[in-house]
């Protein structure tokens, strides 16, 4: 109203308590700060997840400590351990129960790479099988890195979310991050039957 | 969707009218990935169908690729409550195969850090029996202590969680002052938490009530299921390897065998208490009885690789040092086969080893305490209710990746 | 720890028995058809009431083997640790022996592993399943000839995109 009666020269009083913005910053605002990770721990990663939300590192601190374990509340998923083949198929089950907007976080070389576990079971890097946004290295990560991740995917969030979430559908997103290719290692014949 | 594994359950008009609930992999109060289905009738479970493997990543498959060295960051990730207690039962074997003796030094590090593993399995296994009969300010408790052991860890080795802290022959740091002085304060501060976790439970109605008379396991069951560790020692089967065969310096120690008759899981949570208690008090006499000496065996041995001063700076350490990494060099292993365990946090932690000559196992093959465990899961559950399934899994400490490998 | 009262007891009642000692362990080869015998002996007669471990090692690679498989059956008593060590060797095509689980309740999984791992039969076995992979893998991967990475198993997965979700 305040827009029609100004014309073409737009001036409009504000209160001091309304803050005016874009419907996607809010949107990304709201979902970057209501972060309920849905935590897939397998492995040892899972007791340094565990340590991230305990008192010391306190992941409540930063607004993402509501765990909830039934996919359908959760947005972001923590892949926490090695997943292997019979692990597989219940990951890709709970990812597909999880509702959009939804983000993946895989923490540890395992998750990400395999790690040390070059081996007949393990999979190679779960970014493979499903999409991924946000990889923390190490063996198991510190608590600190963990909190780190999550506050990169926050800021993530903020600048690229939109409310139907066309970041979603960016190209470099809908594509599997690795070719599905089997390099061999050094001095030992990878034998392809 | 592929299709996830076929329900192993046969199909029984009779008992139709029971209910198939499936519990895990994926579940908070397996605090691992593991499966079971249950066959429930109302509330009560008719039986139980364990089913694991969500884990299995082939580490014995890895053993016969990684030298005796390199191997020892794999078992961190086997039962990566007290990878510690790993490091330690892996080398114990390897020596046991080498023949060779540590110093009286590096035995009593090895004491220390395996004790201090022990207090923090025992902690998170009792924090979890605690999270899932619902007293959370309890999990915290154990785990804020935890804490405190990495911190004595990582000042020890550098690394807080997954240490690879054992190498043939000795270890890879020395104890210096500031982590004995860490170790003493731990200490003195430890028993103040632990008898505040006492109060908290010991005597509570409600985590007594839930725990008391559920899962009961005899001492017949422990021994046909050969369980060992705090679950068969609340069965009355008094079976501890630190008394039975003293290995590393356990018989210079004076400590005590915790057991109890009942053999249900008040019990097994009441035997990790005191183990507790008698951890500490083994890590205090051996913090103060620390001898002098190398922590290493020398460099005339050719099997601990020497220190990384010794091989800038002198001949032998360097020629040592090339002969060990060299690789038709290397140690000097036997073509025989033995076996070897220790007393791990959950129980009986072994490896059968096949040696060939060459500086790579032919065969680690380990045998863990949790298999064996998990196995007596069905006719411990039998005829309990289904709020009692997470009680009696929390008590027997199952860790999915020692059990399946 | 000397085991030879049981030794001797043991071969006066089974013939053609191969004793070894390595770094203070005992070690008994023994026939097939003698293991249950055997086994059973040394749990009811010999106090050895804890079967601590069953495992196999392939020995297609090591040097001077004459059979493929060694089956190893580690034995313990409860009252005082004394431990036994006893091993039966195996040649394909034959890979199958008497199930223990009749003695001992805990070799029930024991066995399947081994099974799982090394596609040894135990006759006689209630329930020999696959244990830990998945019902639909064929190959015993810790058989010396099954390579480290697998064969391509691990793959054999569909991809997930954005789309799906």
């Amino acid at each position: 109203m305040a827009l029609e009666q100004s014309g073409s020269n737009p001036s409009i009083e504000v209160p001091e308590n309304i803050v005016i913005s874009k419907l996607d910053e809010l949107a990304s605002w709201g979902r970057k700060n209501s972060l309920w990770p849905m935590p897939f721990a397998t492995a040892c990663c899972g007791i340094e997840l565990m340590a991230t939300g305990a008192s010391r590192h306190d992941l409540a601190r930063f607004g993402a400590e509501v765990f909830r374990f039934s996919p359908r509340q959760c947005d972001l998923m923590i892949v926490a351990g090695r997943v292997v083949m019979k692990m597989l198929p219940v990951l890709q089950r709970i990812w597909q129960q999880m509702h959009e907007p939804k983000w993946c976080i895989s923490m540890g070389a395992c998750a990400s790479t395999g790690g040390v576990f070059d081996t007949y079971c393990v999979v190679q890097g779960i970014d493979r099988f499903i999409p991924v946004d946000m990889y923390v290295p190490g063996c198991p990560p510190r608590p600190e890195q963990l909190i780190q991740a999550i506050i990169d995917l926050q800021d993530q969030i903020q600048t690229e979310g939109t409310v139907t979430g066309r970041e979603f559908n960016t190209r470099e997103r809908q594509e599997p991050k690795r070719a599905l290719v089997e390099l061999p290692i050094l001095g030992q014949p990878y034998q392809q039957s | 969707m592929p299709v996830i594994t076929p329900d192993p359950l046969t199909h029984d008009e009779s008992q139709d009218y029971l209910w198939t609930l499936n519990f895990g992999p994926q579940h908070p109060a397996t605090h691992t990935t593991l499966r079971i289905v249950l066959k429930l009738d109302g509330e009560r479970v008719v039986d139980a169908i364990p089913d694991i493997g969500y884990l299995h990543s082939g580490f014995e498959k890895i053993g016969e690729h990684l030298d005796y060295d390199q191997y020892v960051t794999v078992t961190d990730r086997m039962n990566y409550i007290s990878p510690m207690a790993n490091n330690v039962a892996w080398h114990h074997a390897v020596e046991r195969l080498l023949g060779v003796d540590v110093p009286p030094r590096c035995q009593y590090i090895r004491t220390i850090v395996c004790e201090l593993a022990r207090i923090s399995d025992h902690l998170v296994c009792n924090g979890a029996v605690g999270l899932d009969t619902g007293a959370f300010t309890f999990f915290l408790y154990a785990f804020y202590q935890r804490e405190l052991i990495y911190d004595i860890f990582e000042t020890l080795c550098g690394a807080r969680f997954t240490n690879s802290y054992t190498r043939v022959g000795g270890v890879t740091h020395d104890m210096t002052p500031k982590v004995i002085g860490q170790i003493r304060e731990f200490c003195r501060n430890f028993p103040k938490t632990i008898r505040d976790m006492e109060a908290l439970l010991d005597r509570n109605r409600i985590f007594v009530d839930r725990t008391k008379g559920v899962g009961v396991l005899t001492r017949e069951e422990a021994l046909a299921g050969c369980a060992s560790g705090p679950v068969a020692r609340a069965s009355g089967v008094t079976v501890d390897l630190r008394k039975d065969e003293p290995y590393l310096a356990y018989a210079d120690l004076d400590f005590q065998v915790c057991c109890a008759r009942e053999g249900d899981s008040y019990s097994r949570y009441l035997v990790r208490t005191a183990e507790m208690w008698e951890s500490l008090k083994l890590v205090e006499q051996a913090i103060e009885n620390l001898p002098a000496g190398p922590f290493n065996l020398g460099i005339d041995e050719r099997t601990a690789k020497p220190d990384k001063q010794a091989v800038y700076t002198t001949i032998e350490g360097t020629i040592s040092h090339f002969e060990l990494v060299m690789s038709n060099r290397g140690i000097k292993v036997p073509c025989e086969e033995s076996y070897s365990a220790i007393e791990a946090p959950n129980g009986e932690l072994g490896f059968y080893i096949v040696g060939d000559g060459s500086n790579v196992a032919y065969r680690a093959r380990c045998r863990p305490p949790s298999f064996n465990h998990f196995a007596l899961f069905p006719q411990l559950i039998r005829g309990h209710t289904l709020s009692d399934v997470v009680a009696v899994l929390g008590s027997l400490n199952i860790i999915a990746a020692e059990l399946d490998r | 720890m000397s085991q030879t009262p049981i030794i001797d007891s043991l071969n006066a009642d089974f013939a053609g028995l191969t004793t070894s000692e390595f770094r203070g362990q005992t070690r008994i080869v023994v026939a097939r058809d003698q293991l249950h015998d055997v086994l059973r002996t040394l749990r009811d007669e010999h106090g050895f009431d804890m079967l601590i471990d069953i495992t196999c090692v392939d020995y297609l690679n090591y040097r001077d083997a004459t059979e493929r498989f060694g089956l190893v059956y580690l034995l313990a008593r409860s009252d005082d640790m004394r431990r036994l060590t006893i091993r039966v060797m195996l040649s394909e095509p034959d890979l199958s022996v008497p199930t223990v689980t009749d003695l001992w309740s805990g070799a029930d999984w024991t066995e399947r592993e081994v099974w799982d791992m090394f596609g040894i039969t135990f006759d006689g076995h209630p329930d020999l399943r696959r244990i830990l992979m998945p019902e639909e893998f064929t190959a015993h991967p810790l058989r010396k000839d099954y390579p480290l990475q697998g064969r391509g198993e691990r793959h054999n997965f569909p991809v997930l995109t954005r789309e799906d979700g």
